[in-house]
């Protein structure tokens, strides 16, 4: 039985590029029946519209869902809307949007985080109960700590990427965003599970009941989580919030990840690299804004991504085209590899003595809209929450605290495949706070 | 360290039209980024990842195509089911 | 003449003949079919979609890998290859670079003296095919493109050899043996329409290379190559530089033009496809059986069924020729042999005919009224002109056999002393003739042979007849 859906409340802090006032769902007895849902614009969606947030992409309707719509349609949840995003993913705070910005829904004059601002804005806002991102860099992870909810980026290849529009393939995850854990371990359960077609993927379904026993769970606590750039206020929050998982019978250690040192380099070489190569399919051909026809392909195609792409996509696929340049290859996105490689082993090691990798989720609070226009200093932002990405372990932000009357966020790494384990930690202190 | 007239060659070969006066700054802002980037000469030399994931492979089974309505559904102009693209020669 | 200072080496991609295409399920045989309709989001390159590599092809590629001999490493993986380019879907070619399935190997071919040499293979990669373009021009000279992606996403395999051939002919012959390696290994269908594409690289000892693009047929390797060397001697000749650059071949006006365009000088860019997960598929190989490969079966053909070296190459060179031999051999392998190599080939080839539009049984039935002295030869090729004239485009179960043809045209072959009446008739028609001959001119006994083969429609045969013509110019003479 298809049902229907009134999706009436209204958007403040302009969440979505496209809402489904009347969304329908299917009376499946799944467990999302009759939830009303939001989900990222890069996340393709069949007679749905995905922009992308980007003008390249106005009016694409995809004739296709990607693997998890159809497993959100199969749970029985409406889906109601597609929420704004920096175009393409590119950004740590939802400006970058050809859809104008998300506002953060604690104050209007700050930004929500992103790229996935308008998701964790719309649960933010209690527009919706869940929604999803996807997380390159820390895409789900910072806006859930600026918004005060919760988001987890799932370890790479849990969740299908098949019809999520590519920024960063070998970085990427979708994830779900959510007002709490439960929330968070809920969608998890309906979107992860076998996909053959993304050939990336692992077959290990998440079927979890969240729990809050962490007793004699072992947390590390790097050092380089609470160096230089990190706001003393967000550290003494956070160190708070991990004293809290040890009252509830968690043991911390001090560690260190040295591959901090260039992970963040790493990570936007090997970023820029693979969005230089994924946007090459924009040209107007097959889908977008019409190009002229009767120019010489070469200046058409230029004229068009000239004028329809943003200027940070620009620029990271032209510097993601230099960084795969003869000549520069080696210098850039091969040494880029190694410092990943790097990280990974880092990460590794560490979880040979600690289940747990803890830390701030941002080293800020939500920034003010317009804050970071220097791009590199937008870049620094993403510091934390990079060396997940880069390591493919999972990770989850779960409000810990204020600063400012801002959320701050807790953010939880755990060993590969061990998403059900940064669940608990998260639930743990969730449930130890409330 | 590139000058516009790298900058005038990358954005050639990543086939985006860049206006004259935004060529200074997208100049300075490559060498702002890349700068950041040098510190990856520090990394030493090691190995790449070895994949845990090989020989995902498929079936040579026809699965149903999209419909040629479908197919250029997206597509602004269309002739005899063909798409249409600028010109080559 | 091989020509030690001609240095070519080949670039070759020949489309594997899979169900589906190497990243989709979508069919490839859509030869005839509307454009547009064997796509999905995958081979058009929507935002979203994800690659899933064809096993099949890895097989495919793994089978012609041994059969060349080449090595396959422990691992292997694809890479993209950046570039713009309206029937290119998504702006990059996955195909693969420094990682590829397969690695040195080596083919062996005959030089032009008929010695055999051995040309190094480099490697083997597969690919995927992009769009096709159609070209449309306007009055208003402002012409666009028209893009169908059936053939977008079609699995290739290049293959790479060293520059180790050293004419224009050896290169054919290179290429034919490569092709009738791959038809035997059935991976490949040479009949299928852009099944095979060259790049050739040529160069004279000491002076620049260029590259020759978009070669689509055996014969325009030859000629483009043969192009080429007269184009870069003549330079050399007039003591100037030969430029290095790609060329294109024009198939219709037989000669290469430079493409002096910079898109050919493009930075690909190359990176690891980051969808797809590497093979390690070295340890597959050894489960590969190959196939009776041409040289094998060459020799084979010799010793089972003694026939000559020359009859056997020309039919092992074809997969179905050399099974559509082995299937009326039997009768008599020697006249099949000559039938089949000599006769039905030109026959086929003359009306555009395929060796499958005949039926073996038809020329099973050929063989065995030739063998059996039922026709002469000449009636023979008669009785196969007829059959073929008549097969043409029909289905083969119509064709008309050998034996009712002979019967119709009543073309049973009629011994020496049927032909007494005629041969006393050509005798008193032309008594010059007969005189030249009895003056010693022995050449006129040809000419008065064949008015009794005119007169009986080559139903004798024509030593028989010859003996017959002697007897009777002897017998009137005494």
């Amino acid at each position: 039985m298809v049902k229907e859906y009134f999706f009436e409340e209204a958007d403040r802090t302009n969440a979505f590029i496209t809402r489904l006032d009347l969304a329908m769902y299917e009376e499946t007895g799944g467990p999302l029946e009759g939830r009303g849902i939001a989900v990222k614009d890069n996340i393709s969606t069949a007679g749905i519209p995905t922009t992308c947030a980007s003008r390249i992409l106005a009016g694409y309707v995809p004739p296709y869902d990607a693997h998890v719509v159809t497993r959100l349609r199969e749970a029985g949840a409406a889906i109601v809307g597609k929420t704004n995003m920096d175009e393409f993913g590119m950004g740590t705070t939802t400006e970058n949007s050809a859809y104008g910005p998300t506002t953060n829904p604690h104050d209007a004059s700050r930004v929500p985080g992103g790229s996935s601002g308008g998701s964790a804005a719309a649960v933010g806002a209690g527009m919706v109960d869940m929604a999803l991102g996807s997380d390159t860099g820390g895409s789900i992870r910072c806006p859930a700590a600026f918004c005060g909810i919760v988001g987890l980026k799932p370890t790479y290849g849990r969740v299908s990427r098949y019809g999520l529009i590519a920024f960063s393939n070998s970085l990427e995850q979708i994830g779900p965003l959510g007002k709490t854990v439960t929330d968070v371990n809920t969608l998890m359960s309906a979107i992860a599970g076998p996909d053959p077609r993304d050939t990336t993927a692992y077959d290990r379904p998440y079927t979890h009941t969240p729990s809050g026993d962490i007793a004699g769970m072992k947390i590390a606590v790097p050092d380089e989580f609470f160096g230089e750039g990190v706001d003393p206020a967000v550290a003494e929050s956070v160190r708070t919030a991990i004293g809290r998982l040890e009252d509830a019978g968690a043991e911390t250690l001090t560690c260190s990840i040295p591959s901090m040192a260039y992970a963040l380099a790493a990570y936007y070489v090997t970023c820029m690299s693979e969005a230089s190569s994924n946007l090459s399919r924009f040209d107007g051909v097959r889908f977008g804004p019409s190009v002229e026809t009767k120019r010489s392909w070469h200046d058409e195609f230029r004229d068009h991504r000239g004028a329809l792409f943003g200027k940070e996509v620009q620029s990271r696929i032209m510097l993601g085209t230099f960084a795969l340049s003869a000549g520069y290859y080696g210098k850039y996105y091969a040494k880029a590899q190694v410092a990943r490689e790097n990280v990974r082993r880092d990460f590794l090691r560490i979880f040979k003595d600690a289940d747990i990798i803890a830390g701030p989720t941002m080293p800020q609070i939500a920034f003010k809209l317009g804050e970071k226009s220097d791009p590199l200093s937008m870049y620094l932002a993403d510091i934390l929450t990079v060396p997940a990405n880069l390591a493919g372990v999972p990770a989850i932000s779960v409000p810990c605290g204020t600063v400012d009357k801002m959320p701050v966020g807790l953010q939880l790494i755990g060993r590969h495949f061990e998403d059900e384990r940064v669940v608990d930690a998260a639930f743990a202190y969730e449930t130890g706070v409330a | 360290m590139v000058f516009e007239n790298d900058v005038e060659g990358i954005a050639k070969l990543a086939d985006i039209h860049i206006q004259k006066e935004e060529l200074a700054e997208f100049t300075s802002r490559f060498n702002h980024i890349l700068e950041y980037f040098d510190i990856l000469d520090t990394v030493s030399e090691g190995e790449e990842g070895e994949a845990d994931l090989v020989n995902v492979l498929r079936e040579d089974e026809v699965t149903p195509s999209l419909t040629q309505e479908a197919a250029c559904a997206n597509a602004h102009e269309t002739e005899d089911g063909y798409i249409r693209a600028p010109r080559v020669m | 003449m091989t020509d030690k200072t001609v240095i070519i080496g080949l670039e070759i991609h020949c489309q594997l003949n899979t169900k589906t295409k190497l990243f989709c399920g979508c069919s490839t045989d859509f030869q005839g079919d509307e454009p547009n309709t064997h796509v999905c989001p995958i081979c058009l390159g929507l935002p979203g979609a994800m690659p899933r590599l064809n096993k099949q092809a890895v097989l495919y590629a793994l089978k012609v890998a041994k059969a060349l001999n080449l090595t396959v490493p422990e691992v292997s993986e694809f890479s993209r290859k950046n570039y713009f380019y309206p029937d290119l879907p998504k702006g990059y070619q996955i195909s693969q670079y420094d990682k590829p399935i397969a690695e040195k190997g080596i083919m062996e071919v005959d030089d032009d003296e008929g010695h055999p040499k051995n040309i190094r293979i480099t490697r083997i990669h597969l690919e995927e095919d992009p769009g096709r373009l159609v070209h449309k021009t306007s009055r208003d000279r402002a012409g666009y493109s028209l893009v169908d992606y059936n053939r977008s996403s079609i699995p290739l395999i290049e293959i790479v050899t060293e520059p180790d051939l050293r004419s224009p002919k050896e290169a054919r012959r290179f290429l034919n043996k490569l092709r009738s390696t791959l038809e035997y290994l059935e991976v490949f269908d040479g009949e299928r329409e852009g099944s095979i594409r060259v790049d050739a690289n040529i160069s004279i000892k000491g002076h620049n290379r260029v590259e020759c693009k978009n070669i689509s047929s055996y014969k325009g390797v030859e000629k483009a190559l043969n192009f080429e060397i007269t184009r870069q001697r003549n330079l050399i000749r007039k003591g100037q530089k030969i430029v290095q650059e790609t060329r294109h071949f024009q198939e219709g006006r037989g000669i290469t033009t430079s493409s002096r365009s910079k898109e050919d000088e493009n930075d690909y860019r190359y990176f690891p496809e980051p969808d797809l997960r590497p093979l390690r598929v070295s340890g597959w190989v050894d489960d590969i059986v190959l196939p009776e490969l041409p040289d094998a079966r060459r020799e084979r053909f010799m010793t089972q069924y003694g026939i000559s070296e020359n009859h056997a190459r020309t039919i092992t060179g074809d997969l179905k020729v050399a099974n559509f031999y082995e299937s009326v051999a039997e009768a008599d392998p020697a006249i099949a042999a000559t039938w089949v190599a000599d006769i039905l080939l030109g026959e086929l080839n003359y009306r555009s005919m395929r060796i499958n539009d005949v039926p073996t049984m038809n020329i099973a039935d050929l063989i065995a009224l030739i063998r059996d002295d039922t026709i002469t030869d000449k009636s023979g090729v008669e009785v196969l002109r007829t059959m073929l004239d008549h097969c043409m485009g029909e289905d083969v179960e119509t064709c008309e056999m050998p034996a009712d043809i002979v019967t119709r045209l009543g073309l049973t072959k009629a011994a020496g002393d049927d032909f007494t009446a005629v041969i006393g008739e050509v005798i008193a028609a032309n008594p010059d003739a007969v005189a030249d001959y009895r003056a010693g001119k022995n050449g006129a006994i040809n000419f008065l042979v064949g008015q009794v083969m005119k007169a009986t429609r080559g139903r004798a045969d024509p030593k028989e007849l010859n003996i017959a013509m002697a007897a009777a110019l002897k017998e009137a003479e005494e």
